[in-house]
């Protein structure tokens, strides 16, 4: 009979079976592997050298001792750890290892380690990838061929090696080759290895790869005119809004600063967003981009909204999805404004001073050019909260509040020649379109404090430019 | 066999652009027939009646054309109509 069995010294339950190992190679043909020390075990003369663990790979072998019993050149049967009567059944011998413990479990094989199976898949399997191999020099630094190359927003990238690509497509079960769709502006096919690529380069870990694979699936549908929110003259770039489970998962921020700096996943899933659209579609700003002024957002502009309330309705369910499911709600959104107040103390003042503040999105004398999000903060929401105020009452209020005679608005109006069509003097006008305001929860205690991410312009044509949300797939 | 040195994947479409040659302006625009493309923003319509109102003046056969919207690019039937039948076109306004 023939076995190999692959252990490693750093394992007391391989030292443990060293003895059954001896017994087993003086009765039969036993290839006896050692990951990490070829003189273990002593009770064999040592072992065959599985340090580059390419025999521990190709067996996959995920825990050490692990024992195969091989006829005609092929496995038969394995066991893991020590079972004494496993050992037995696989070696039809029933006097091995009798003065050892019956049970005793293994340890992990060294080729299981994180990130190790990537890495062995690359150097002894058939693992390719597609896209352009570019060589720097050793003399050379990785960060400024990838500047010089235009491949950043501006910030250094972290540069694509194919070890890196593998670990981030092990994030999701999407195959390397399927084709995601075509990227805006030149509409250039981008695979999962081209999203990838980008995502690495953006700091992002495996595990935020499906949220991106979910954004870039989401402005890509037609409703969402990516290629006009690139192109606009306005400030406007994709903001990303995370629910559900996910958020947690992979540790992204709803809390103080949910905003800003600071969290890797808020900042790279939006960057790697940013950089598929300017690698894999050529959108490049003073080129296809003409937004006069542009926003920082326009580096990434990715959160998760504060689901801790059981009472509050997160922003996905609003919108139609499921309980439970992750999900991320795609807006053209600006930077962000501050509203302070810090006198409100019941729900409908708050309501009426918020909708002041909104009416100042795109311009206070505009109504139904552009949508807006409004990010309540925990110590506002409160005040909701306390006055028996949920999602629903919060969007009716502040929609009534905003309602505005026309005749105060048209054009002319205060001495401002900007303003709405003079014909609509003697009605009650929306500031929004219905669905433009979407009401968010994010950020940390302490400020009777909000924000408002206001819209694109183009929201005014609200048939064609729409909000979208996307189930986050793995 | 992996070079000596490092070695990175390309994260661009890999397809740079082919520079393209620019058609020759004519000569004269006699007898020409220009197309007017609206990419249907605001007020577009009042600046290309206005090129239009100049080119009529001056004897031209003018055609009008029109974007469904300024928030995406030009349906392929748009600019098949174009080519098909104008040999000058002047696209506008963006505000």
């Amino acid at each position: 009979m023939e076995y190999l069995v692959i252990v490693k010294r750093d394992c007391e339950t391989c030292q443990m079976v060293a003895p059954v190992l001896a017994d087993l190679q003086n009765v039969s043909t036993l290839t006896l592997y050692s990951q990490d020390d070829t003189t273990f075990p002593e009770a064999t003369g040592g072992a065959l050298d599985d340090t580059s663990l390419e025999e521990s790979w190709r067996h996959n072998v995920e825990i050490v001792p692990t024992l195969i019993r091989i006829e005609n050149g092929r496995e038969t049967t394995r066991t893991e750890g020590w079972d004494r009567a496993d050992w037995v059944r696989v070696t039809g011998i029933n006097a091995l290892g009798e003065n050892l413990p019956v049970f005793r479990p293994g340890c992990g094989s060294k080729s299981v380690e994180p990130g190790m199976p990537e890495r062995l898949a690359l150097k002894f399997g058939n693992m390719h990838f597609e896209s352009r191999a570019i060589e720097v020099d050793e003399m050379d630094d990785p960060a400024e061929v990838a500047y010089d190359r235009g491949w950043t927003d501006g910030l250094p990238v972290i540069p694509a090696t194919d070890l890196r690509i593998a670990r981030m497509l092990a994030g999701t079960t999407r195959k390397p080759d399927e084709i995601i769709g075509d990227i805006p502006p030149n509409l250039i096919p981008c695979t999962v290895e081209k999203a990838a690529i980008n995502a690495v380069m953006a700091g992002c870990r495996p595990e935020y790869f499906p949220v991106v694979l979910a954004a870039v699936d989401a402005v890509l549908k037609p409703e969402f005119s990516m290629h006009g929110l690139l192109a606009t003259l306005w400030f406007s770039g994709p903001v990303i809004i995370v629910n559900g489970p996910v958020a947690k998962r992979i540790g992204m921020n709803s809390q103080g600063n949910a905003l800003g700096q600071g969290n890797r996943a808020n900042a790279t899933i939006g960057r790697a967003l940013q950089l598929i659209i300017r690698n894999v579609g050529g959108g490049r700003p003073q080129e296809i981009d003409r937004s006069i002024l542009g926003n920082p957002g326009k580096y990434t502009f990715c959160f998760a909204e504060d689901e801790s309330d059981p009472d509050w309705v997160p922003l996905n369910l609003a919108r139609g999805h499921a309980a439970g499911t992750s999900t991320v709600t795609l807006f053209h959104g600006d930077g962000v404004q501050g509203v302070a107040d810090q006198k409100s103390r019941d729900p409908e003042s708050l309501a009426r001073s918020l909708a002041l503040a909104l009416w100042s999105v795109c311009h206070p004398k505009l109504a139904q050019w552009s949508h807006a999000i409004l990010v309540l903060s925990p110590d506002h929401y409160a005040i909701f909260r306390e006055g028996g105020w949920g999602r629903a009452e919060i969007e009716a209020g502040i929609w009534q509040a905003l309602k505005r005679p026309g005749h105060e608005i048209v054009e002319g109006a205060g001495g401002v020649e900007e303003g709405i069509d003079p014909a609509r003097a003697d009605e009650m006008i929306d500031k929004f379109h219905p669905g433009g305001l979407l009401v968010v929860r994010a950020g940390g205690v302490g400020g009777l404090f909000s924000a408002i991410i206001g819209g694109w312009t183009a929201h005014r044509r609200n048939e064609d430019v729409q909000i979208v949300s996307q189930e986050i797939g793995t | 066999m992996i070079p000596k040195g490092y070695l990175m994947r390309d994260p661009t479409a890999e397809t740079a652009a082919v520079q393209r040659e620019r058609l020759t302006p004519p000569a004269d625009l006699s007898g020409a027939t220009i197309g007017l493309l609206s990419i249907s923003k605001e007020r577009s319509a009042e600046f290309l009646d206005y090129v239009e109102e100049r080119l009529t003046g001056r004897g031209l056969n003018v055609l009008r054309f029109e974007k469904p919207t300024h928030t995406k690019p030009a349906p392929e039937s748009v600019l098949q109509e174009i080519i098909e039948r104008c040999d000058v076109v002047v696209e506008g306004l963006a505000d």
